[in-house]
């Protein structure tokens, strides 16, 4: 009989602490399967964020430090600059990322850090209970913002994959969505090219993965998909911003 | 061999850094230490090490962190405002149990304040600084050769108790040049062999990095593991230089260049017929509370001298614990206090306590 599925060498075979239908398991499984097929295991350090991923060093297989909020990309440059050889990834929120660790990425980024960021946008603050974080869509309403985001209040929604895509030391950025089976076998082939941009030594890499709260957003996991297709995708459009060919493809 | 030769105190700490096997830095300018990471960015390459300008202060400790706990030797530097950014970042350090050397070559606060030398970090650097129950441990050098010399075991001290090691030193001491020793260069051991994230080769285990431990019953016992490990510091690594504090009525006590003035301020008021001593704490974390202690039973009084408010001086006097009057002479803002008002001040002193 033949195997059509097993759980990645990478993780560790327990249950997560994630809620149910939340993707930051699906995100986990995807960098997993890719440390798999690239048999880096024994050299791959991941750096884990604040925010609910705080414990996926609980989950994969493999040497982990747990950053500061927003510092991953700068505790990732110090282990890089030390292990020479070593797969370095860090894993981080929108609020760890995109707002207190803004210019953390942004420099990362532009050093050209040899550095793989899998960077999960759900639109809110998961772990603090679901507050506005940058990435929070207009009109989306939060345990902050009550009434829904307000753009003449709190501006609009950072942009991430196209802003870094800008840098040059940025070698490839993509932005996923984790929202159906099409979008998730995607998703694995950017963070494989993510993890291969780093061993090929081009530079930084980033996968945007546009993800769900179900807990925060009050949704059903399946409605929560839904949500995500129908609001995210329109302001977070998908695809390969910067490849280190050069190309972008939307889509 | 060793070799003498004439080097400016920030220099020479970047020196003695990486002859005692430092190979990573990480900084951002800040007046009056940027010789240290412009030496830095000259030397490392020159033994294989990196040196990497961080976009912020808070970015560079984090890369400390990083590389500290991949096993680098590692250190950065900076001054007060700078140094203030880091210290989230120190006490992640520190809850990890990371070894690493920081330098502060303070500078008047707060805020901006000045770029002159002050003493006015010392709560900072000696009552945590950072969040949680954690200490760092903190010399207090007063010549660029004891930098140098302090700069060489800070790491070893550091790897020994897995905790973060400051050097605390000031403007001028930063900026002043004097005739140093400098030791041989020293291999970089592998100290953090049995914990570092290097990668999980040869089938070992996975390794962590962390300070998190949402169990109160695993905080408290991790807590008390770092306290422990300070305690055996405290036990082992107590340093001060004491002078002419057997026969003295009154004893100054100073650390780094307000010590060196003390020292004048004390030949000044010995020549005119005061008994005037000085304890000089080499280690402000762990603080000699003891040797300070045992001067407060024989003399008369004790006079702490600071560039700053008084500050260590809330240390005297929790050493000496009433058994003797603790006084206080303070400039601050970037004032170095001058030897004959400090001189001054202890006759004064001297006078009303005989005449009691
Ligand atoms: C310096 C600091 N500020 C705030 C917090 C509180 N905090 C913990 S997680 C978090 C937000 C995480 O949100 P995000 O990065 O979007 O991750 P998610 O939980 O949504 O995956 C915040 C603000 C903290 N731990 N440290
Ligand atoms: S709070 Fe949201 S992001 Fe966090 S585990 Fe639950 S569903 Fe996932
Ligand atoms: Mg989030």
């Amino acid at each position: 009989m033949k195997q059509v599925y097993a759980v990645p060498k990478s993780l560790q075979p327990q249950a997560t602490h994630y809620c149910p239908g939340c993707t930051h398991g699906i995100a986990h499984k995807l960098v997993a399967e890719t440390i798999d097929e690239l048999g880096v295991r024994d050299r791959a350090i991941g750096v884990a964020p604040v925010g609910c991923a705080v414990f996926a060093y609980d989950y994969f297989d493999c040497d982990f430090q747990q950053a500061a909020h927003g510092r991953a990309p700068a505790v990732a440059t110090g282990i890089r600059r030390v292990v020479p050889d070593a797969v370095v990834f860090t894993y981080q929120g929108d609020g760890d990322l995109a707002s207190i660790g803004a210019a953390e990425i942004i420099h990362a980024a532009m050093r050209g850090e040899r550095i793989s960021v899998i960077f999960i946008n759900n639109a809110v603050y998961g772990m603090t209970g679901g507050q506005m974080a940058p990435t929070t869509l207009v009109g989306q309403k939060t345990t902050t913002s009550p009434a829904g985001r307000e753009l003449g209040h709190a501006g609009s929604p950072i942009r991430i994959a196209e802003m870094l895509a800008t840098i040059p030391g940025a070698a490839y950025v993509a932005r996923v969505s984790l929202s159906s089976p099409a979008n998730v076998a995607r998703a694995k082939k950017a963070i494989r090219k993510a993890f291969d941009t780093q061993l090929s030594g081009a530079g930084f890499s980033l996968v945007e993965c546009l993800s769900t709260c179900p807990t925060n957003w009050g949704m059903a996991p399946i409605e929560a998909m839904e949500w995500l297709e129908k609001n995210m995708i329109p302001y977070y459009p998908l695809g390969e911003f910067r490849t280190p060919e050069g190309g972008a493809s939307n889509g | 061999m060793a070799e003498r030769k004439l080097f400016k105190g920030n220099e020479a700490v970047a020196e003695a850094a990486v002859r005692a096997g430092c190979r990573f830095f990480f900084g951002y300018p800040i007046t009056p230490q940027n010789e240290i990471p412009e030496y830095m960015s000259r030397r490392l390459p020159e033994v294989g090490g990196v040196f990497l300008q961080a976009e912020s202060e808070i970015a560079a400790i984090n890369m400390v962190y990083g590389a500290a706990g991949a096993g680098g030797r590692v250190m950065t530097s900076s001054s007060s405002p700078g140094i203030s950014l880091k210290q989230e970042g120190i006490s992640y350090i520190a809850g990890a149990e990371l070894p690493c050397l920081i330098v502060n070559m303070v500078r008047g606060g707060p805020g901006l304040g000045g770029i002159q030398a002050a003493q006015s970090d010392y709560f900072q650097a000696v009552k945590g600084g950072g969040h949680g129950d954690y200490h760092c441990i903190v010399y207090t050098p007063s010549s660029v050769q004891e930098m140098v010399d302090l700069t060489m075991q800070a790491f070893d001290v550091a790897e020994r108790y897995r905790m973060p090691v400051m050097i605390l030193g000031d403007a001028v001491l930063g900026q002043m040049m004097e005739p140093v020793v400098l030791p041989d260069p020293r291999p970089t051991d592998a100290a953090s062999a049995g914990w570092a994230t290097t990668g999980a080769r040869d089938g070992r285990a996975p390794r962590l990095i962390n300070s998190i431990y949402l169990k109160p019953d695993e905080l408290f016992q991790h807590n008390l593991k770092l306290q422990a490990r300070f305690e055996q510091a405290k036990a082992a690594e107590v340093r001060y230089e004491a002078v002419n504090t057997d026969d003295a009525d009154v004893v100054l006590v100073a650390y780094g260049t307000t010590s060196r003035v003390c020292r004048s301020a004390m030949d000044r008021a010995r020549a005119a017929g005061v008994r005037v001593g000085l304890v000089r704490p080499i280690t402000v974390s762990p603080f000699p509370y003891q040797a300070i202690a045992d001067v407060a039973r024989t003399a008369r009084a004790l006079l702490t001298v600071e560039m700053s408010l008084g500050q260590m001086v809330e240390d005297v006097r929790l050493a000496v614990c009433g058994a003797a009057p603790v006084h206080f002479y303070g400039t601050t803002g970037g004032i170095v206090p001058t030897a004959s008002a400090i001189a001054e001040e202890a006759r004064k002193i001297a006078m009303a306590e005989v005449g009691k």
